[in-house]
């Protein structure tokens, strides 16, 4: 089994102050307007449930600062260990002169990802990559 | 365990099913008839590859009147897709809703 811990940082200026981003980011109603539907609450220990017509992610609050950085667990409990992924969410605020630099990391592992994928075996990885690009320019945002 | 995903690298090694699943990613929905006629292979040869993308789950079939329709199964190949480049385009997307939101919010 191979549970290798990865991150995906994106980090975007954001033309808007800290405070501003603050209320889009914990306030349930705004964040079901970029996220997902959700029963948020900014305090530590607070569990929520994210959901997307897709599914649902299960998160847990691990800490708040407001204004400054947030924290939650999120969880996409599925039966096939392929879509199966546990993480750790973080988004941080950084004021700029002009705005916020918002910064989300998101840190985790699929219970039963395998490196490769065996896809070696098959000399198929190259085409592996043209694949993506086709996802890519398909997929509108939501996460399969 | 490693079952899952040697069918869909099987599947998806073989060049022209390989193209055939392609096509039908980027341009929808075809049947058999507007399949071959690009593939540079028989009808027959066509219908049997789709058999096997279908038993790897890769397409799925709909029958209207005599015409066979296949279309791309996307969700098969998650197994085969990091979820950190899933979860990139998903955080991409998620922050243009946001920044669209913070333009239509109050100060």
């Amino acid at each position: 089994m191979n549970t290798e811990i990865r991150s995906v940082v994106v980090e975007r200026e954001i033309a808007h102050p800290p405070e501003k981003l603050w209320r889009a980011l914990t306030q349930p109603h705004l964040i079901a307007e970029w996220l997902m539907r959700n029963d948020f609450a900014p305090v530590v220990g607070h569990k929520f449930t994210l959901s997307g017509d897709w599914g649902s992610v299960e998160c847990d609050v691990l800490t708040v600062e407001p204004g400054k950085s947030l924290t939650y667990t999120w969880n996409h409990v599925h039966a096939d260990p392929a879509f199966d992924l546990r993480s750790v969410v973080s988004f941080t605020l950084t004021p700029t002169g002009s705005g916020t630099l918002l910064r989300m990391e998101q840190t985790g592992f699929r219970p039963e990802q395998k490196q490769a994928f065996g896809g070696a075996r098959y000399g198929w990885e190259q085409h592996f990559t043209n694949l993506e690009r086709v996802l890519a320019g398909l997929e509108q945002g939501g996460a399969q | 365990m490693t079952e899952p995903h040697d069918i869909l690298f099987r599947t998806l090694a073989d060049p022209t099913r390989r193209a055939l699943f392609e096509r039908l990613c980027r341009e929808g929905e075809k049947t058999v008839g507007a399949l071959t006629a690009q593939a540079g292979v028989s009808q027959p040869v066509v219908s049997k590859h789709l058999g096997l993308l279908k038993q790897a789950g890769l397409v799925r079939d709909r029958h209207e009147g005599r015409q066979t329709h296949y279309s791309a199964q996307l969700g098969a190949l998650a197994p085969l897709v990091d979820w950190t480049s899933q979860m990139t385009r998903f955080w991409e997307a998620r922050f243009d809703d946001l920044e669209n939101l913070l333009r239509r919010m109050d100060q």
